[in-house]
């Protein structure tokens, strides 16, 4: 097993950046979720671990080896592909047995010369691939005869077979039904404590990233813009475009300025400042106020830190209640356990505990600590 | 004359759409019958109306002739062709059997051989040259695309001077020489059947999708076991369909040997085709040629099928 190491990694396609100084350290044994919306460069960047791209700057290293002109067959990954890549013409034990057939591998131990894998040993291990994923009464099968969910698994089997250092994954998932996303997420994340290697995984899908990630890389134009666990990306987002990106309904963002008093007033009314802030604000300041949908809360009491809202539509869900306002003009969602009982068009006052307030700046987006 | 030639050719010319065209003819009918009780008149005049046309093309154009032709072979030439006898059966079992047909076919087959394999395999190497994102690789498309739109009377004169004994750029005999007159006459086809196979494998491998050959690079397949492995595979309609188009048009192939051999040195490179044509005067032997002919090319591509079907991948669900 290996950790994969960007070093100020760059693609250029003509004058175009899709990947600009892309510096990430990849742990060993981690399940890295590369996030983003498209055109982001996240698969840019697995397909430039994978040796599928040329990378046009900077260092890309898998296991302390720099592999920028290594053949993607010698880099020791694999690769699970958003439409599978199956190959069509030959059956499931042929598409499983693919990477063993060609490629050499260390099966005498790490120090002994890697070797080609014999006849009884490949069959060995594509009935354990097999067994793993469930996969054994379709061996015989093509993949034209498989469901999408099963055809995954054989991609996933092809994948794993071949005991990578690396596992990559392009949207794996996107091509399945919800109910089918939702268990092999949860298998995905098995499979991971189970075989313990390093994976690194694109998706644009946050629900993803948030279940199965140990961290979570945000990416935007290129550009990295946050790594962290799924909490740290969650609770404190660097800057305006990850508050938004993750959660879902996104986290609400408020145009304030800070008061005289030290508070921030928004529209009509104003909220407390984030606790423990030690960026000075001085009156007058222009900032950014971000407050997740599940932080605000109806209340009374117009005196205190609250901000007065139109209520402009209720949706209910079963378990939860968005209700959509209005601040000053400014949109913002406010998630409610069970029913909501504000009709639509009435006023309310809403507030947030000052712990539960993000500011940023408006200018850079970045956060304010 | 006229009559003679339009009649053995059309034995041989139209023998592809024979194949293909007759299967989903008859059972079009079958269930017009079938169904004449569920359905209404207006519904059933409507269905007239749609097959009219192509039922009255194809029986004024091929099921007529062919039929014709089946009965001229029966009649057998007397007096110099002043007129025709019938003769039944005999006269099949004669011309068949004989040394002419059998000489044409041996020279026919060579013409399939020398001509369907290196246009194919050339054909195929050039597409997958050419099957990449380059600037300017439209133009290189483009060009080796050519052979497909110059016609087989222009390729036929190319050759003629390119391989000429006095002005050629290649200054050999072949034409003249008994073992390579065919193969000379084979050239113009080869160049041409190298372009047709060109653009059908080409458009067969922009179906190939990049990520299923992404992934046998990352199996670790180097480019010759992609190609044979995986491309190949995955284009085999293409090539079963190009492999039977060929091997027909090797059979049906005329003008080149005329204009390049004229079917010599002493009908050293005659094939069945050629030798039909010889016979324009003899209507009954030349119809027993041209069935001759049809059903061999009706074998031969039935033979192909039956063989490589089994090994085509047809698509993925």
């Amino acid at each position: 097993m290996a950790g994969v190491i960007f070093d100020g990694v760059s693609k250029f396609y003509d004058d175009v950046a899709a990947v600009s100084d892309l510096d990430l350290v990849v742990e060993d044994g981690e399940f890295m979720v590369l996030l983003g919306p498209s055109g982001c460069g996240k698969t840019t960047a697995l397909r430039m671990i994978a040796g599928l791209e040329e990378i046009s700057a900077g260092k890309l290293s898998i296991g302390g080896r720099v592999v920028n002109d290594v053949d993607p067959a010698q880099r020791d990954i694999s690769m699970v592909f958003q439409s599978y890549a199956l190959y069509p013409h030959m059956t499931v034990h042929r598409n499983i047995e693919s990477p063993l057939l060609v490629r050499s591998y260390h099966v005498d131990g790490p120090d002994s010369p890697a070797r080609k894998l014999t006849r009884d040993e490949r069959t060995e291990r594509v009935l354990e691939a097999a067994q793993v994923l469930g996969l054994e009464p379709y061996l015989k099968r093509k993949p034209a005869a498989l469901s999408g969910g099963q055809r995954q698994r054989v991609a996933l089997a092809r994948a794993f077979v071949g005991r990578p250092q690396v596992f990559l994954m392009d949207e794996p998932l996107s091509n399945l039904d919800a109910k089918l996303r939702a268990q092999t997420r949860i298998e995905l994340v098995e499979l991971h404590a189970r075989v313990g290697t390093t994976i690194v995984y694109v998706t644009h899908d946050q629900v993803e990233a948030m279940t199965m990630a140990t961290r979570v890389a945000v990416m935007a134009m290129g550009r990295l813009q946050q790594v962290g666990t799924p909490q740290e990306v969650y609770q404190r987002p660097v800057n305006t475009f990850v508050a938004q990106f993750i959660g879902t309904p996104p986290m609400n963002c408020l145009d304030g300025v800070v008061a005289s008093d030290g508070s921030i007033s928004v529209g009509a009314g104003s909220l407390a400042v984030p606790s423990g802030l030690s960026t000075r604000l001085e009156a007058g300041r222009k900032v950014v106020v971000g407050v997740r949908p599940e932080h605000l809360e109806f209340t009374t009491d117009a005196s205190g830190s609250s901000v007065p809202a139109e209520v402009r539509a209720v949706e209910w869900l079963g378990h939860e209640c968005l209700v959509s306002a209005q601040v000053a003009g400014q949109p913002l969602i406010v998630r409610l356990a069970g029913m909501a009982t504000n009709e639509v068009g009435s006023s309310v006052n809403l507030s947030a505990p000052a712990g539960d307030l993000h500011l940023f700046d408006p200018d850079s987006t970045e956060r304010l600590d | 004359m006229n009559d003679a030639t339009s009649s053995s050719r059309s034995a041989s010319a139209p023998a592809p759409p024979a194949s293909s065209s007759r299967p989903p003819a008859s059972p079009a009918l079958d269930t017009t019958r079938r169904r004449r009780r569920r359905y209404d008149p207006k519904e059933l005049g409507l269905a007239a109306l749609f097959l009219g046309p192509s039922i009255a093309v194809f029986a004024t154009f091929y099921y007529l002739p062919f039929f014709r032709l089946l009965s001229w072979g029966t009649f057998k030439q007397v007096r110099g062709g002043q007129s025709y006898r019938s003769v039944g059966l005999e006269q099949y079992r004669e011309v068949l059997t004989g040394q002419d047909f059998r000489a044409g076919l041996g020279h026919s087959v060579m013409y399939v051989l020398y001509t369907v394999p290196i246009g194919l395999v050339l054909g195929i190497l050039l597409a997958v040259a050419a099957h990449r994102r380059l600037k300017g690789i439209k133009v290189f498309q483009a060009i080796f695309s050519s052979t497909l739109a110059s016609s087989v009377a222009v390729s036929s004169v190319i050759f003629f001077f390119v391989f000429n004994p006095t002005v050629g750029y290649f200054q050999v005999n072949w034409r003249n020489e008994k073992s390579m007159a065919l193969f000379a006459a084979a050239l113009p086809s080869i160049w041409q059947n190298l372009g047709l196979a060109f653009v059908i494998v080409l458009a067969g491998l922009q179906a190939v999708p990049d990520e299923v050959l992404e992934a046998a690079r990352l199996d670790g397949y180097g480019p010759m076991r992609r190609l044979f492995r995986i491309t190949l595979p995955l284009i085999s309609p293409v090539l079963l369909f190009l492999l039977v188009v060929l091997v027909i048009f090797g059979f049906q192939a005329f003008a080149q040997i005329e204009l390049t051999t004229n079917g010599g040195p002493a009908g050293a490179s005659e094939t069945l085709v050629f030798k039909i044509f010889r016979l324009n005067q003899d209507y009954g032997v030349g119809s027993v040629m041209s069935v001759g002919l049809f059903f061999v090319t009706l074998v031969v591509t039935f033979m192909q099928f039956a063989i490589l079907d089994r090994r085509v991948h047809y698509g993925d669900a």
